[in-house]
């Protein structure tokens, strides 16, 4: 009884933020072009200077981000003064134009460009203001980029996240302090159980059974990273709804600190098996050399792939499917495409558990893998 | 195409947050947790094992209660044999010595009667000769005149009276 009206809540949710989506463009549709589909996805699933939470343009709701640059020192503005600023262009070569949001006050001498920022070149005065321009080579801006360290969408996002994990977690913490080693209850209660799952079938499962210890705390550590992180993107509206854990900078990370873990944990029965992989004949060990090599680097490169993959795609069905209403500019299609996107919500909530589990499953399978001992 | 490309900033900003996360959840979070688990489990283990223990010990108890039932219903079994036979030696006994007293009364009174026959038989047979003497006396009295022949002669006839 409870499930279902908390589904219902969920449903409602969603069709409170579908009727946001919905107002805005459909008024704005007869006066702009037309709905372009893989630009609005796009727009979602990549990084932003501000979190958008409605409308279009100078007047939708949104949570403009700062802005933190290192070209010639620090600089740190509102995402707001890009936003909010002035709107150029520059011709392009097949007749339409390059659109990019010229900054204003403290984000003069800065343009933003799909939301990647770029230094403008002065190219003159005009009524004792300097004029800027943005030069393109190609689809590419040729301007300078100063270094970008910005609170982006994901940056906000990430940062939250971490909270997040970091409240619950010593929240947690704190009821075994108070009570001792008694049964769980309440927080505990539920995330007990997924921290035993994570201790006894990833670490214990794949890992020596002397040495896992060790690496528990990590492998717990990227299961609840990924999985929050993965539950918080599934949210469609603000402190959710970022595409963290489908960016592939996270994805990056987190394999590489996979990566430095397996490799740093390497035992020599593990580097033999790389550099003079035993029971072969020699030249065949020296052609296995460069093998095993591209192998250390492959497993981590396929974790990066699968958990960015994954969820971006999950974001990207979602959005495909409300888009139907935009692209048939008929409300009457959110009967097809509310169930459909539901239906997919629904799946990528497995999905975000699926591959925090993966992604620790087989880190500690690498790890395993690195830290068994010869046995013949 | 940016989209598959890693972005500096965000990677700077994972870099911080990530190890941040990793050291607090690490110190305050992860080492409790799972310490406060594995004693709980260890707790849990030691209450089973104890548990077991304590199973075994009961059946080994009990195994020995049955035992020493098992001794006393036996011991019990064997006293009520020998009393019930102590009872039937002594019933039997009882019976002999009484047949035993009851023969000897018989044979004592049978004596007796025999005696007394032979007793009564005497004095009926001394009855019967001086009856007889009176008789033969009175008889012959009026048939002989000699008192001794006639005495001798009715002697002599009484000895050869058989008694049957």
């Amino acid at each position: 009884m409870q499930q279902a009206g908390k589904f219902s809540s969920l449903l409602q949710i969603l069709f409170l933020a579908m009727s946001f989506l919905v107002y805005q463009p459909l008024a704005n549709a007869s006066k702009e072009e037309a709905f372009n589909v893989g630009e609005m996805i796009m727009h979602h699933i990549k990084d932003a200077h501000e979190w958008h939470v409605a409308g279009e343009g100078k007047e939708s709701i949104s949570l403009y981000l700062p802005v933190i640059l290192h070209d010639n020192g620090f600089k740190c503005f509102s995402s707001k003064h890009f936003y909010h600023g002035k709107e150029s262009q520059v011709p392009s070569s097949d007749s339409t134009a390059y659109h990019y949001l010229e900054g204003v006050g403290p984000a003069k001498g800065y343009a933003l460009y799909h939301e990647k920022i770029y230094k403008l070149d002065q190219i003159g005065t005009a009524n004792g203001q300097p004029v800027y321009n943005l030069k393109f080579h190609g689809e590419h801006p040729h301007n300078a980029m100063p270094t970008d360290l910005s609170i982006t969408k994901n940056v906000a996002s990430l940062i939250f996240g971490s909270l997040l994990i970091l409240i619950i977690m010593l929240s947690v913490a704190r009821f075994y302090k108070r009570n001792g080693a008694v049964a769980p209850k309440g927080l505990a209660k539920f995330f007990e159980p997924i921290i035993v799952m994570v201790r006894d079938d990833i670490a214990k499962a794949n890992i020596d059974q002397h040495k896992y210890h060790k690496y528990v705390p990590y492998l717990l550590t990227i299961f609840f990273f990924i999985w929050i992180n993965n539950m918080l993107g599934l949210i469609p509206i603000l402190p959710g709804g970022a595409n963290l854990t489908g960016n592939i900078t996270i994805t990056l990370f987190l394999a590489v600190c996979t990566l430095l873990v397996t490799v740093l944990s390497g035992n020599k029965n593990y580097w033999g098996h790389i550099f003079w992989m035993p029971g072969i004949p020699v030249p065949m060990k020296i052609f296995m050399i460069p093998i095993e090599l591209i192998g250390i680097l492959t497993k981590p490169f396929a974790l990066m792939i699968r958990l960015f993959a994954n969820i971006t795609a999950g974001h990207i069905i979602v959005l495909a499917l409300i888009s139907i209403i935009f692209i048939n500019k008929n409300i009457a299609w959110a009967g097809l495409s509310v169930p459909m996107a539901l239906f997919i919500s629904v799946l990528e909530i497995l999905v975000a558990f699926l591959q925090g589990f993966l992604f620790a499953m087989l880190s500690a399978l690498f790890i395993g893998a690195a830290v068994e001992e010869a046995h013949h | 195409m940016d989209l598959i490309l890693p972005d500096f900033g965000l990677l700077v900003w994972t870099g911080i947050v990530f190890c941040l996360l990793f050291f607090l959840l690490v110190k305050f979070a992860w080492k409790p947790i799972l310490s406060a688990v594995n004693t709980r489990e260890q707790k849990i283990a030691e209450a089973l094992d104890l548990a077991e223990k304590t199973k075994a010990e009961m059946q080994a108890l009990k195994a020995e209660n049955d035992q020493i039932l098992k001794a006393a219903r036996a011991e019990r079994d064997q006293i009520l044999k020998e009393a019930k036979e102590a009872a039937n030696s002594m019933v039997e006994e009882a019976k002999g010595k009484a047949k035993d007293e009851a023969a000897k009364l018989v044979e004592a009174a049978r004596h007796n009667i025999n005696s007394e026959k032979a007793a009564a038989m005497a004095e009926l047979k001394n009855h019967i000769a001086s009856l007889s003497l009176e008789i033969a006396e009175k008889v012959v009295r009026q048939e002989l005149s000699a008192d001794e022949k006639q005495k001798a002669l009715a002697s002599q006839l009484a000895g050869e009276i058989k008694m049957n």
